[in-house]
């Protein structure tokens, strides 16, 4: 009689914005490869939210760089790129990812659930880089080229930076909190798994020397849409981002930043 | 002149912030901001008053300019607006149900 021996089953609890999710994985060295990714959010002291199978497969020609599919049929989410195939059952909180054992992936998949928990609850990932000063948070937001990177790398040292790429945003009872994210751009640097109170928001643009300057309330919410991570095409989902964009920037100071690149433009920010 | 009516796209978001209207399509996910006039012609439209009775009434009222030049403006802006599918246009009263007053 053949013996069927299940394969240990590696399970690694990645933490972002408070909230948990079990990648679970059979390869030991890929488990290892998640661990390192996201050190510092790795918190096994939580209970998972969300369970995530990895099945890794073999690469076959695959094109990281297509664009990503996110629908969804019955209540169970599929999100598919070139890289990666991947399953979401939000109510029985539970999925599968299809990939190569790569870490960036896991991470668009990490993205995407985390951008539709939040639609949920008024919140979102927002293409900027954000950091805690004083126990307040401020969020540093623009397209690619806009500074994220530079002002981050510009941050004196009572300064913790909380990503210098995707800024996770919650809504809270009062007021919105800006919690630390893994997501690291070309600092290559994940960001502190802290969080606090939402300041402002600054929509940055370089120039010859540092000022802040108001913006009206319909161009900061059309540079925050602008800037909001969000995969899904389904109207009512694109709604929600919107009522919480507009949301957000009704109680939130959003201001301009023009800044000249050196240490003196963090003379303002406090 | 055929009197006009206007309501609002029922494919749309909508939010005021400030004395601005902000605008999104729901099917393309553009955004369409309106000046305070505007704001105010977007707001009457309930598909039940017409487009002259709401100039007349409710935009002369409130900001200087005279009824004629004002009618031909927001001829022009329901016109662009009905070009982007947000507001629907129509000689006879339009029974469809707009959105909610946006908050």
């Amino acid at each position: 009689m053949a013996v069927l021996i299940a394969p240990p089953i590696h399970a690694v609890p990645v933490e972002v914005g408070g909230m948990a999710v079990l990648l679970r994985t059979c390869d030991p060295d890929f488990a290892r490869m998640l661990q390192d990714r996201y050190v510092g959010f790795v918190n096994r002291r939580v209970a998972p939210v969300f369970e995530f199978d990895v099945d890794l497969v073999v690469p076959s020609g695959v094109d990281p760089d297509a664009e990503v599919q996110v629908r969804c049929e019955h209540g169970r989410w599929s999100f598919r790129r070139g890289d990666f195939q991947a399953e979401w059952d939000p109510r029985a909180r539970c999925g599968s990812i299809r990939q190569t054992a790569n870490p960036y992936s896991v991470d668009a998949v990490l993205r995407i659930v985390h951008t539709l928990v939040l639609a949920g609850e008024g919140g979102f990932l927002l293409h900027s880089a954000s950091a805690m000063r004083g126990g307040r948070a401020f969020l540093f937001s623009g397209l690619s080229g806009a500074g994220k990177t530079t002002i981050s790398r510009l941050a004196p040292p009572d300064v913790t930076l909380l990503t210098d790429e995707v800024s996770y945003v919650r809504r809270q009872q009062e007021g919105y909190r800006a919690f630390g994210t893994p997501f690291a751009g070309e600092l290559a640097r994940v960001g502190e798994n802290v969080s606090a109170s939402i300041a402002a928001v600054y929509l940055l643009d370089k120039g010859p020397a540092n000022r802040i300057d108001p913006v009206s309330a319909s161009e900061a919410t059309q540079r925050i849409m602008r800037n909001i991570l969000f995969f899904a095409e389904e109207p009512e989902m694109v709604r929600r981002v919107f009522e919480a964009a507009c949301e957000f920037v009704a109680r939130i100071p959003v201001y301009r930043l023009t800044f000249f690149p050196d240490e003196r433009v963090w003379e303002l920010i406090r | 002149m055929n009197a006009k009516y206007i309501a609002r796209s029922s494919a749309i978001a909508a939010r005021k912030l400030g004395d601005e209207m902000i605008i999104m399509s729901a099917l393309n996910s553009t955004l369409f901001t309106l000046n305070p006039v505007a704001t105010v012609i977007w707001q009457a439209a309930d598909g039940k008053t017409p487009l002259a009775d709401i100039i007349e009434g409710t935009v002369c009222r409130q900001f200087d300019v005279a009824p004629q030049l004002a009618y031909q403006d927001a001829e022009a802006l329901v016109n662009d607006l009905a070009g982007h599918g947000i507001l629907l246009v129509s000689e006879q009263p339009i029974s469809t149900q707009a959105p909610q007053e946006p908050r």
